[in-house]
């Protein structure tokens, strides 16, 4: 068991959006969360990455294990992919960058600039810098967006390849990965009851 | 750390960086006030210590909206934040990295910018010294700044007025150093202030800077 989430309840804007969800990744799993638009799938991530303290409920073994890819990707149009990713590698205290631009296919790319690099390249790089933080849980939310089947395909290579080496994986995620070790947890029912709030609260 | 530095001060002197911007600015001022003040040697002389410390201190605030909010829109500061960084030292490596590209530069370039304001020759060292001393508080303070308004859009304006307060005692400290060093008296107890005000933002405000920086990534 290495991440465990329990009884946790977020909010969105000051109101609680999810409440009493509890799940556990052990290593080599993946868990995909579903959902519609604005259950708050991106912000539970968020919790579980720490950027933001939970309502309540705790999340267990994120510390320091957690490597978040966002809708964003962080990347610097003036670098280099290469130098894109040596930064981020060396941020983790790591420097072989090779697997990862071979594991996403960036290796023609890796001279350009990453403010060249289209939409779906820059995602794909965006993804790589996962592989260079060297942390067993991936916290993904949404990563396939902008990407076409074969860069989807490699990213769920590069998934199984993470868990077959002990790693776990939370995402986000609309379309079907065809991960045969992905468990599907299903955010609706977790939806926050709508809460009657006291007069004086109000106006806080 | 060292390798958000190198990275920090590697995208601002590339193309679209913001390296020079503060430069440019301080140029501009002290070559336009001689024109606006008219040719008066001596009341020119007068006002150019502290014509350099205003140039200075505004060209300062020109660029601070950049220290955090590019890499809010980019995404890399909730990475960052994810990172096994401590906020504190994110925070005052942005500082160390905005004094290196705007700081600096502004402090070797106020001798040479001198002459145009006939400043006196005692009060060249001082100038210098003082906006040494004083800028890396421009700096410090410029990044709390930019911390507190980071992810609001425009907030440039928001935050030069929260900043300009906090600026006050630096400039009058600065340029006091510079006014006496130019008169050639003691310029010991500004000096001291600016100083202190100085080591006091830099040992205080990264922490200020990362409590609001992590309720703003909220």
């Amino acid at each position: 068991m290495i991440l465990s989430v329990r009884d946790l309840a977020v909010t969105r804007g000051g109101l609680a959006i999810l409440e009493d969800v509890s799940f556990d990744l052990a290593a080599g799993e993946a868990l995909v969360l579903r959902g519609p638009n604005g259950i708050g799938k991106t912000t539970l991530l968020r919790s579980v990455a720490g950027l933001q303290p939970p309502e309540q409920g705790t999340v267990a073994g994120a510390e320091d294990q957690i490597a978040y890819a966002a809708h964003s990707d962080g990347l610097k149009a003036m670098l280099s992919v290469t130098e894109n990713l040596r930064f981020w590698a060396s941020v983790f205290g790591l420097s072989d960058i090779e697997p990862a631009l071979l594991a996403f296919d960036l290796t023609e790319l890796r001279s350009r600039m990453a403010g060249t690099l289209s939409a779906g390249q820059k995602r794909r790089l965006g993804l790589a810098r996962l592989m260079v933080t060297g942390r067993p849980i991936w916290v993904l939310d949404e990563p396939t967006v902008s990407l076409d089947a074969a860069s989807v395909a490699l990213f769920a290579e590069a998934v199984r390849t993470h868990l077959q080496q002990g790693g776990s994986a939370l995402m986000a995620t609309h379309i079907d990965l065809r991960l045969e070790e992905a468990r599907v947890l299903d955010l609706t029912p977790f939806k926050a009851a709508p809460r009657t709030r006291q007069m004086d609260e109000a106006f806080l | 750390m060292r390798t958000l530095l190198i990275r920090d001060l590697m995208l601002a002197v590339r193309a679209g960086g913001g390296f020079g911007l503060g430069l440019a600015f301080f140029l501009i001022v002290t070559v336009l006030v001689p024109f606006g003040v008219g040719p008066q040697t001596e009341l020119l002389s007068r006002i150019a210590p502290g014509i350099l410390w205003i140039g200075a201190l505004l060209a300062c605030l020109l660029s601070l909206d950049r220290i955090l909010a590019l890499d809010w829109e980019d995404g890399s500061l909730d990475l960052l934040a994810t990172a096994p960084l401590p906020m504190e030292g994110i925070v005052t490596i942005k500082a160390l990295a905005h004094w290196i590209t705007t700081g600096l530069p502004l402090v070797l370039a106020a001798p040479v910018l001198g002459v145009l304001l006939s400043l006196p020759i005692p009060a060249y060292q001082w100038v210098v010294i003082s906006l040494a001393v004083g800028t890396p508080a421009l700096s410090v303070i410029g990044t709390f700044g930019a911390a507190l308004t980071v992810g609001i859009k425009r907030g440039g304006l928001l935050m030069s007025l929260l900043v300009l307060p906090l600026y006050v005692p630096t400039l009058i400290f600065g340029a006091e150093v510079a006014r006496r060093g130019a008169e050639g008296l003691t310029v010991q107890t500004p000096l001291l202030l600016l100083a202190g005000i100085s080591f006091g933002v830099m040992a205080l405000l990264p922490f200020a800077s990362a409590a609001v920086l992590r309720i703003n990534l909220r």
